[in-house]
């Protein structure tokens, strides 16, 4: 009897936390993701002013940070501290309801083109090619009006401005380089061993693509994910920058709108206009880039951290 | 290979005609080219319209008025702008050149700082300085162009010339207004915040791909070969290593011209510099169809250019691969 021998069992669930929490960056993102999710969720309590509300009566606008108005106020005396929670809690909307609706669309399209092949997969990817071939700010600018033209589809997507309209036209076309990630993955997967093994055995498509496919290709889609949700949250952004933005309703703001507000402030010299959404904007983007690079390494065993 | 490239410049045609055709469509449903031409001319005469319809293809059926634009397109007949009736290819012309003026500086300043990064990086993998480098290359991605261009603006112009006087660099426009001539040295300072502001993009994707390929290359076998002959370390890298390298990044660089037009449409935009982007933002804003015509097949056929350049240069840096 050798009980002594004892070989430590790491589950691979396991060993992907580990993988994932040796990424300092990551470890200090989620901290600071999850303190501003906090932040925005609980943002009755923690913003100080209405969305809408003046800090003090006149004269009141562009007054510096100070005690009434940490951030400072903007052009009509509202506080910026309270409008960043508010327009983060509209980005962050969009940002995961667009992200998980077109990685989707992406994975259901990119598997399908990837395991059938043929004819379908072509026109996936040239469809991919022709969007990915025009810079995607007009893509989406062009995009844009050509879906809010469409009348059937108003009452489904709503207005051209709206938060609702912002989303479906993320998630319509942000699924390409989703698609081309799992097709790819698909078609590497598809000619490995123990999927031609499953296939002997007489397992059915389905059930390849369920218990097989799906599961091995968990890691991908995760960063893409990850990454689409920061691309939703920039598009929205640039599209607030020169105009095309949502324009919530009730004065409601995002993020877009006030780093947008932030290009008058610049020749004025009130930095606090500039600097404050525009730092709100990096942290969130960044932090969102560095969980999503600890994902990948933690779900690619091949890939090692430090080689 | 001449035969390759004569086939590829021959499928080039229909390609862009097709996507011109779908451009076509998109423009027309999205824009409403009749409606913006009312808007701006509200009394002009139904003869006007008409004139104005045929000169641009606005035929009810897309296929013939496609067909129609394509004439005059091609007999260089173009139709004047909706808004100040201008000549297009003047404008586009000197958009294009600006735009072409900035993207290569920058182009330049980012693929060899972002180069020379990757492989600074890649040669500790694991070290401070590796460290160092991905960390920044994450922040350059995470901070789009105009929140830079902001804080660029805000930082070397607003509050320099609060501290010290006068402003470090100019943030609008190729020259101060008014400016006549040609004065390359006042060109120049116009063009080093936008370039930076691009430049910054560039870079940060560019040191990451740099890195990932050397890694690549140097844990493979014929470096190992080439060690056990007896050439020296530094030969190994640069002969073997970095020529290797830089294929896949070369490939990517030809695929990106994409993504870095887009960076530039943003950057122009804020700096009132006149090149592509800020014709676009305009012409699209106005709904100007005759200006937004011309631009789309310029860049399709940009895009298109490179694909071919991308792909004949894999084959021109890689023996291994041969294009039929």
């Amino acid at each position: 009897m050798s009980d002594d021998i004892t070989l430590p069992t790491i589950s691979p669930r396991r060993m992907a936390y580990n993988r994932f929490v040796s990424h300092k960056a990551a470890v200090v993102s989620v901290f600071v993701l999850g303190i501003l999710i906090v932040f925005v969720a609980l943002s009755p309590f923690t913003a100080r002013y209405g969305v809408n509300e003046a800090v003090q009566a006149p004269p009141n606008y562009f007054l510096t940070p100070r005690a009434n108005a940490w951030l400072g106020t903007d052009d009509i005396g509202r506080d910026l501290y309270s409008r960043l929670i508010y327009g983060v809690r509209v980005s962050l909307v969009i940002g995961l309801f667009s992200a998980i609706i077109s990685v989707a669309l992406g994975c259901l399209i990119g598997a399908v083109a990837g395991f059938r092949g043929g004819r379908f997969d072509d026109v996936v990817m040239r469809v991919t090619d022709l969007f990915l071939a025009f810079p995607f700010l007009v893509t989406l600018l062009v995009m844009r009006n050509v879906l809010g033209s469409i009348e059937w589809l108003r009452p489904i997507i709503g207005e051209l401005s709206s938060v609702r309209f912002i989303i479906v036209l993320f998630a319509v076309f942000g699924w390409m380089g989703v698609a081309r990630i799992v097709r790819g993955q698909v078609l590497a997967l598809k000619e490995r061993e123990f999927i031609e093994a499953a296939r002997a055995v007489g397992a059915s498509r389905w059930y390849i693509v369920r218990r097989h496919l799906l599961p091995n290709s968990v890691g991908p889609i995760m960063v893409s994910l990850t990454f689409s949700v920061v691309s939703a949250i920039i598009s929205e952004a640039t599209l607030a920058f020169f105009g095309y933005g949502p324009q919530a309703g009730d004065g409601a703001t995002s993020l877009g709108i006030l780093v947008g507000a932030a290009k008058s402030a610049v020749n004025p010299g009130f930095w606090w206009l500039a600097v404050f959404p525009c730092l709100t904007l990096v942290v969130i983007a960044l932090s969102i880039n560095f969980i999503g690079d600890a994902l990948r390494d933690a779900t690619d065993p091949r890939m090692q951290k430090d080689s | 290979m001449l035969r390759y490239v004569l086939r590829r410049l021959a499928w080039a045609v229909p390609t862009l005609l097709f996507i011109t055709f779908l451009v076509y469509i998109a423009l027309r449903t999205g824009t409403d080219p009749v409606a913006s031409y009312k808007r701006v001319n509200a009394r002009a005469t139904p003869a006007k319209i008409q004139q104005y319809i045929d000169a641009n293809g606005l035929d009810p059926n897309y296929v013939r008025g496609y067909f129609r634009w394509l004439g005059n397109f091609l007999t260089f007949d173009w139709p004047r702008s909706i808004k100040g009736s201008r000549e297009v290819w003047p404008a586009l012309k000197d958009a294009l050149a600006n735009t072409v003026r900035l993207g290569i500086a920058a182009s330049a300043v980012g693929i060899v700082v972002g180069l020379m990064l990757g492989v600074f990086a890649a040669l500790r993998p694991g070290g401070r300085r590796d460290v160092a480098v991905n960390t920044a290359a994450f922040v350059g991605i995470s901070v789009p162009p105009y929140v830079s261009a902001i804080l660029f603006q805000l930082l070397f112009a607003v509050y320099w010339s609060r501290w010290f006087g006068s402003t470090l660099f100019p943030t609008a426009g190729v020259y101060p207004p008014g400016h006549t001539g040609f004065d390359p040295l006042l060109m120049a300072k116009h063009m080093v915040l936008p370039t930076f502001v691009v430049a910054i993009q560039i870079i940060a994707v560019y040191s990451r791909y740099m890195r990932s390929s050397l890694l690549d290359v140097l844990s493979s076998e014929y470096m190992r070969t080439a060690r056990s002959k007896g050439i020296s370390e530094r030969r190994v890298l640069f002969k073997h290593g970095l020529r290797n390298a830089l294929i896949p990044v070369v490939t990517i660089a030809a695929l990106d011209v994409g993504a870095i037009v887009g960076g530039l449409i943003i950057t122009e935009n804020i700096f009132s510099y006149p090149g592509m982007g800020m014709y676009f933002l305009t012409a699209f804003g106005d709904g100007d169809f005759p200006l937004l015509m011309p631009w789309m097949v310029l860049i399709v056929f940009s895009t298109l250019m490179f694909n071919l350049l991308a792909d004949i240069s894999y084959a021109w840096l890689d023996p291994r691969i041969r294009l039929e």
